[in-house]
């Protein structure tokens, strides 16, 4: 008998159940992934407002940190090797601005991690989108700290108090002078867009003049926000990413986007006076936190449906409601409150769309509606 | 232009791994000096035992004989002299009574191929008699006794006969091979069950990363003038599967709980076609199989045509043994197959692979909890919900869990594959299953 097979001899395997072999992704690698993606629009944040936005940043993920060990600790598991909670932590930094105290972003980590995630259970048990929700929270809460904003270091020329929907926002409120559409009223009020850097380089993109340059400004980010929402540029870049690993599918994005672009095309048009038809689908899709909301937030696996086609029933529903807030709510930005609103819906989203299965005959809905009463009935 | 024909939902793309040893021909391995051969090597009853312990055998010779309609018969697979007869663990984790004989005496049959006669004088009930009586089963690895599949039942009729060449298995190249090396026989072969059950159309659905083979095949039934539909499919696990093959080459849906039959058709595997060649041909008992012994821990991957009942470890030390630790040793394709612990554990007739996997290979992980994804769910050929189908099973609710389609599940492994969580969704349908028939016959 030769040496090897006395050493495979040795070798007493555990009866392991099938398939042996899995995808390479784990649920901890799919969260560093995405922490990753997020990595070029933390930095660009932190390039445009200073190094109080990175402590911002470093507050909220050790927040978010300390919270999920010291409760895991206490259930006696260890999951921080997941990545869940620096995950949570880097988003809700994200959607903090600039000059927030610290106290803020501490308390959305820690109601994220402790309230809404473990108290249902820990990760993949949450209905609801940790970081969303613990943004939520401090913004009704602390509303005015949540919505104070700094200038962005390359921006010299811009109003320094405002995002540009929160202008638009309060603005339109009493103006009545001529402008057809968002950017123009920005530029009559001041907001003409830089001529720097990024901006500078895919103005011509968005064709000639101030419109053109607000466009880009929006588009690379530099106007005022939100740390992490500002870029649509390096969310966009860093979502490529993800869409190339298959952690998230075209549905969600593409079905928000796309149903919010469509309804603020055909009615957005109606504040300025242009009518239907007539909206900028560019400004709105650049501005605030929709990006970070379709490509990141939504996309959450946890909290949203399992199937592709339920996918897109909960991609349009946050696009409607996003619409909705944005143009007729009283805060300028709706994204976290739209999806944390269909996150609701997910349970009845799921049990609506169950898979065809194979070697089933279909059936329409009212067949089956049909066929349930029949049963009520013999019951 | 048209698409490759597939099936319609679901499905993974598991890394192949058929490199390995889809350029190795088939060669007898050696014989090892003790087989162990297990009499519960197929679907359904083991087979009865009729020899003794101190009996001498001879090549081929019936060592037990089937138990029951759904049961095969097992032979000797060398000559040799009965050591004792014991229960052995399968590696599915099943109890069987297995026949060891240590080898002695002379072969009868070894390295001769002589044709028994002209078959095509024989009626179909003469040609699946042999195939009964040489214990010929599903060589796919689901090891169902052949001649149940081809007896047709009074009022159906078997439009089509389909011959699985997919070999859709990550790591698996002995299908491969034989299209290669045998393809004649196996012309002959489907020449035969058709004549067995009547079939009109014949085809093979092979998947498209075997071109030589589709080729292959293709001339093969071009020189014997059978007309056969060599069908090249899509590249996409489980497309080997009975279901998924019979949608993709008929466009017909096997109903749920139903069989092909259901259908009009009735499907083998190459190996099985091959098997019932040699079986009605050269009046062979099946007695060895090809075998494809591989992984990346493997020091020199080989296709081998082992008799049942090697042990294992003599095909790994034939294949050059260990390159290092494996970090699992599997029985069967990488996908469905199970792990095994015993080295001593013999090659059955439903062994088509041995591999030895590298940690690299398997991507191990710590299981978390499920963060609902919907992976397993779009990946399920069978349009099932795993991940509600396990948490129902988990909290006993095993009704529940049938009402959702859980006996369409075939244990595939596409959920299990594509799940980050690590969760073991496979195991689960699988207690699923066990408990619910129980609760049903309760």
């Amino acid at each position: 008998m030769s040496e090897k097979n006395k050493e495979a001899e040795k070798i007493m395997r555990l009866v392991e159940s099938s398939p042996q072999i899995h995808n390479k992704q784990s649920t901890s690698s799919i969260m560093w992934s995405v922490t990753l993606a997020l990595l070029p629009a933390a930095a660009w944040g932190i390039y445009l407002f200073g190094a109080r936005a990175l402590t911002v940043l470093l507050v909220s993920i050790a927040a978010a940190v300390v919270t999920e060990a010291i409760i895991a600790a206490f259930l006696g598991r260890f999951t921080l090797f997941d990545g869940s909670a620096v995950l949570t932590g880097l988003l809700i930094g994200f959607n903090m601005p600039t000059a927030v105290p610290f106290y803020v972003p501490i308390l959305g980590s820690v109601f994220a991690i402790a309230v809404v995630k473990w108290t249902f259970g820990g990760l993949g048990g949450n209905w609801m989108n940790p970081a969303l929700a613990g943004r939520v929270f401090v913004f009704f809460s602390w509303t005015g700290q949540m919505t104070s904003w700094s200038t962005p270091k390359t921006v010299v020329d811009a109003v320094s108090s405002a995002t540009p929907l929160g202008m638009l926002k309060t603005g339109l409120l009493d103006y009545s002078g001529p402008a057809t559409g968002p950017a123009e009223f920005l530029s009559s009020n001041g907001f003409v867009g830089s001529t720097s850097g990024l901006s500078h380089f895919f103005a011509p993109l968005f064709g000639g003049g101030t419109s053109g340059k607000i466009y880009a400004d929006l588009f690379t980010g530099n106007v005022g926000g939100c740390i992490g929402e500002v870029s649509a540029l390096l969310l966009i870049i860093g979502a490529l990413y993800l869409f190339a690993k298959k952690i998230i599918t075209w549905q969600i994005p593409v079905a928000y986007l796309g149903s919010f672009a469509l309804l603020v095309w055909i009615f957005g048009g109606n504040r300025y006076g242009t009518g239907a038809f007539s909206g900028d689908v560019l400004f709105h899709l650049f501005s605030g936190g929709i990006m970070l909301g379709a490509l990141y937030m939504a996309t959450d696996m946890v909290t949203s449906p399992l199937t592709g086609k339920g996918m897109i029933i909960y991609g349009v529903g946050i696009g409607f409601l996003t619409f909705l807030i944005r143009f007729y709510g009283s805060f300028p930005e709706g994204v976290s409150l739209a999806i944390i609103l269909m996150n609701i819906f997910v349970p009845m989203i799921n049990r609506y769309n169950k898979p065809h299965r194979f070697g089933v005959e279909r059936k329409s809905f009212i067949d089956r509606l049909k066929e349930q009463a029949n049963a009520r009935e013999e019951a | 232009m048209k698409g490759l024909s597939t099936f319609p939902k679901g499905g993974v793309h598991p890394p192949g791994g058929k490199a390995l040893a889809s350029g190795k021909p088939i060669k007898n391995a050696v014989l090892s000096s003790m087989f162990v051969v297990p009499l519960s090597q197929h679907l359904g009853k083991p087979a009865e035992c009729i020899v003794s312990v101190g009996d001498e055998v001879r090549e081929g010779m019936l060592i037990a004989k089937a138990s029951g309609f759904i049961s095969a018969p097992v032979h000797s697979p060398v000559p040799g002299t009965v050591k004792e007869i014991r229960d052995i663990y399968l590696p599915n984790g099943m109890k069987s009574s297995a026949v060891v004989i240590e080898l002695a005496g002379a072969f009868d049959r070894l390295g001769k191929e002589e044709r028994a006669g002209d078959w095509t004088q024989l009626s179909a009930e003469a040609l699946m008699a042999k195939v009964v009586e040489n214990g010929i089963v599903g060589l796919g690895g689901a090891t169902f006794p052949s001649h149940v599949k081809f007896s047709v039942p009074k009022g159906k009729k078997a439009e089509y006969f389909v011959v699985n060449g997919v070999e859709c298995e990550p790591y698996l190249t002995a299908d491969h091979r034989l299209m290669l090396e045998r393809a004649d026989q196996i012309i002959e072969g489907i020449r035969i069950i058709s004549r067995i059950t009547n079939a009109e159309k014949l085809a093979i659905g092979i998947e498209i990363n075997k071109p030589d083979a589709i080729a292959s095949m293709k001339a093969a039934a071009q020189k014997a003038k059978v007309k056969l539909d060599v069908v090249p499919l899509k590249v996409k696990y489980p497309q080997g599967d009975e279901k998924q093959l019979l949608k993709a080459i008929t466009g017909r849906e096997v109903p749920s709980g139903g069989l092909p039959l259901d259908i009009g058709a009735i499907v083998a595997n190459v190996g099985t076609v091959h098997a019932v060649f040699e079986a009605v041909v050269f009046n062979k008992p099946l007695i060895e199989r090809a075998v494809t012994v591989t992984g990346g821990a493997i020091a020199d991957p080989q296709n081998l045509k082992v008799r049942i009942g090697t042990p294992i470890k003599t095909l790994i030390e034939e294949c050059g043994g260990f390159t290092e630790e494996p970090a699992k040793i599997v029985m069967g394709g990488p996908m469905m197959g199970f792990t095994i612990y015993d080295l001593d554990t013999p090659v059955i007739k439903g062994t088509s692979g041995i591999l030895a996997l590298t940690q690299r290979e398997v991507h191990a992980s710590t299981r978390t909890s499920c963060i609902s994804c919907g992976r397993c769910v779009a990946a399920c050929p069978m349009g099932l919900n795993p991940t509600t189908l396990f948490k129902l099973i988990d909290h006993g609710d095993y009704a529940s869990a049938m009402e959702s389609g859980l006996m369409d599940c075939k244990e595939c492994g596409c959920c299990g594959f594509s799940c980050p969580a690590r969760i073991p969704l496979v195991q689960g349908m699988r207690l699923g299953k066990k408990m619910g028939r129980k609760k049903k016959s309760a």
